[in-house]
């Protein structure tokens, strides 16, 4: 059959309405408050003002908004960089079946489950050095720790926080890739007399890759919005040690009120999160898939 | 290469208490240096554990494993050099298909220079030199496959090659090529291989010795022609050929034979165990009679079947449905009408207990 004779129905556009219909409450709707905001200056509620694309200029310029994306760039690359091999680490180790595994991965998992605010408080006290362990414990050995008054102090805690709260997630994700690599690979690989690097240079390293993509994809989404841990831990001191970009974002919006550059603020943080996981993910397609592709075009 | 020698028997449940609960029974086996052996068997008969027992992949629960009088019973499979080839194909994503091929001589440390000469005649005989520098997880099922072949023939210096049942994923003309690949190689170096199938023609086309197994156990090791002449075990009979060898129960009379129920004029020399027995005869073996032929009993025609080269006919004994092939231009049969058949002849074989007397 040729294409000509597929008949076109139109009545199919209505299947889809649902989904528009959720969509544009959900995503569009609200965005376009956000638009709303980004081009007016509300003076008060009777009063505004249409100002363009100026709260976007004043924005970009802000060299307070420069140094919070700077450490927020050099705060989610170092999260990858640290969780993405530990929990690889952590998922090769975990053991393969039986309840050993089903224990490891309850107790693996129960970071995962404390919310956020919790997840700060913890630390918060934790890293106390009159009653908290780690605190104490530096302290007798000698280290002068202090997360409330020495920025790298607080920006390595919350950096440690952020490993001790998600390396989890990429190890069951690392494991949920490692559960679907059949035997036979491994028994080829002991007949091919393959060392264990070999293995998972060749085999696990290369079967993970899918899980591994999302695992780095929701870290970097996910770090590069973090919020409530540090709010809790240092509230993004001392001075603008670990202010990030979202605590930047509510002092504007919530802080002092400034709706039109936190709106403007806020439609820049959505794109350069947006421009980076398409920048992350199709890289890692081109890592993953070049020699495929090159065979294919042949 | 070496002669590899099996005392053993395996079961995957712990305490195993009867015959069900092993994957293979006690069983003696040996495997002559250089041979072209086939494991033939249904599907669950222990082919693929006895397989993975002789390469190293899982230990015997009892019993040892020898090469050379060596005992390797809980030897690696890289201690052993065995070679192994996988129903499905394995390849490694990441690498061409050159460095799939030459992986299991990397691994060992062999100069780069040999690997790829080498890596060159394998490609040249499974013919894949042309895609050497692809990738080789683009490749299609077959072209996998033959890599994973390739894999396990690149080692020239192995104890043993084995197959598990390699061309399931292959199309049937690819089949018979590598089939032949596989004999000239045998052929060529001498290896000794082992290969496991569910598929007669191909163990039988593919094997000096057919080792024909069935819920672990080796009920017969032979060539094609002993395995087709003279099955030791009905089951033999019953697997091999197709159609599978005819049964029918006899007992034995003053003057004959009497096969299912019907007295058949015989004389034979031959002593019977005093049990239930049972007559095997070949649809091949199955000639006409006239009325009353010594050997031959009366039957009615239920089915006939006409393919060209010969007559498959289907008669019924009794109960019992027989199957002949007959040559083509014999006479038209027709349906539910009486023929003469010789059931008892040269080639009928006689079982007490499933075995062979």
């Amino acid at each position: 059959m040729s294409q000509s004779t597929k008949t076109v129905n139109q009545r199919a556009w209505f299947m889809v309405i649902p989904v528009i219909i959720c969509v544009a409450f959900s995503a569009v709707l609200p965005l376009m408050t956000v638009v709303n905001y980004s081009v007016q200056d509300i003076i008060s509620p009777e009063r505004r003002v249409f100002v363009g694309t100026e709260w976007f200029v004043s924005v970009m310029r802000d060299s307070e908004l420069h140094a919070a994306l700077f450490r927020q760039f050099i705060f989610s690359f170092s999260v990858l960089l640290i969780e993405i091999p530990i929990g690889i680490l952590l998922a090769l180790s975990l053991p393969a079946k039986g309840w050993r595994a089903s224990a490891c991965l309850v107790i693996i998992a129960l970071s995962l489950l404390i919310p956020w605010n919790v997840v700060g408080t913890i630390w918060q006290i934790f890293g106390r050095s009159d009653i908290g362990l780690l605190g104490a414990l530096l302290k007798s050995a000698g280290v002068n720790y202090n997360y409330t008054g020495n920025s790298l102090d607080a920006w390595l805690t919350v950096l440690v926080m952020d490993v001790w709260h998600w390396t989890p997630l990429v190890g069951l994700l690392g494991y949920a890739g490692l559960q679907s690599i059949p035997d036979v690979y491994y028994q080829a690989a002991r007949i091919d007399g393959a060392s264990k690097f070999a293995i998972f240079r060749y085999i696990q390293l290369p079967k993970m890759r899918g899980v591994l993509m999302i695992a780095v994809l929701l870290r970097f989404m996910d770090s590069f919005m973090i919020y409530t841990e540090p709010f809790v831990l240092t509230g993004g001191g001392p001075g603008n040690a670990t202010t990030f970009l979202s605590q930047y974002l509510t002092q504007k919006a919530v802080g002092q009120f400034d709706l039109g550059p936190a709106a403007a603020f806020s439609l820049i943080y959505f794109l350069i999160i947006l421009l980076f996981c398409f920048v992350l993910y199709n890289w890692m397609q081109i890592v993953g898939k070049s020699s495929v592709k090159e065979q294919n075009h042949e | 290469m070496s002669k590899i020698d099996l005392h053993l028997a395996h079961a995957y449940v712990k305490n195993p208490k009867n015959e069900s609960d092993y994957a293979l029974l006690p069983l003696e086996m040996s495997f002559a240096d250089g041979g072209a052996y086939a494991l033939l068997g249904p599907s669950g008969c222990g082919k693929t554990t006895m397989l993975n027992i002789i390469s190293g992949l899982i230990s015997p629960s009892e019993g040892q494993i020898l090469f050379d009088q060596k005992d390797v019973t809980h030897a690696t499979p890289q201690a052993r050099n065995i070679a192994q080839v996988f129903q499905f194909p394995v390849i490694y994503d990441t690498m061409s298909v050159a460095e799939n091929l030459g992986f299991p001589l990397r691994n060992r440390g062999v100069p780069t220079a040999q690997i790829k000469q080498r890596v060159g005649e394998i490609a040249e005989i499974l013919e894949l030199n042309a895609i050497l520098n692809q990738s080789a997880s683009g490749q299609t099922a077959d072209v996998k496959q033959k890599i994973s072949l390739g894999r396990g023939l690149v080692r020239p210096d192995v104890s043993a090659i084995l197959f598990d049942e390699p061309l399931t994923v292959i199309d049937p003309h690819l089949k018979w090529q590598l089939r032949k690949k596989l004999k000239q190689i045998h052929r060529e170096l001498k290896l000794t291989l082992i290969y496991v199938t569910h598929d007669q023609v191909e163990a039988l086309t593919f094997a000096d010795q057919v080792i024909v197994m069935t819920r672990g156990k080796i009920v017969q090791t032979g060539t094609a022609t002993e395995l087709f002449e003279r099955p030791e075990h009905t089951f033999v009979g019953y697997f091999i050929g197709s159609p599978g060898m005819n049964f029918l129960p006899i007992e034995k009379t003053p003057g004959g034979i009497q096969v299912a129920g019907t007295e058949v004029i015989w004389t034979t020399d031959q002593t019977f165990p005093n049990q239930a027995l049972k007559l095997g005869i070949r649809p091949e073996y199955i000639t006409l009679g006239a009325q009353g032929t010594p050997g031959a009993a009366p039957m009615q025609v239920t089915q006939v079947q006409n393919l060209g080269t010969h007559t498959i006919l289907s008669a019924k004994l009794g109960e019992h449905v027989l199957k002949a092939k007959l040559p083509s231009h014999q006479e038209h049969f027709a349906l539910g009408s009486i023929v003469w058949l010789s059931v008892l002849n040269p080639h009928t074989c006689f079982y007490a207990a499933e075995e062979l007397i």
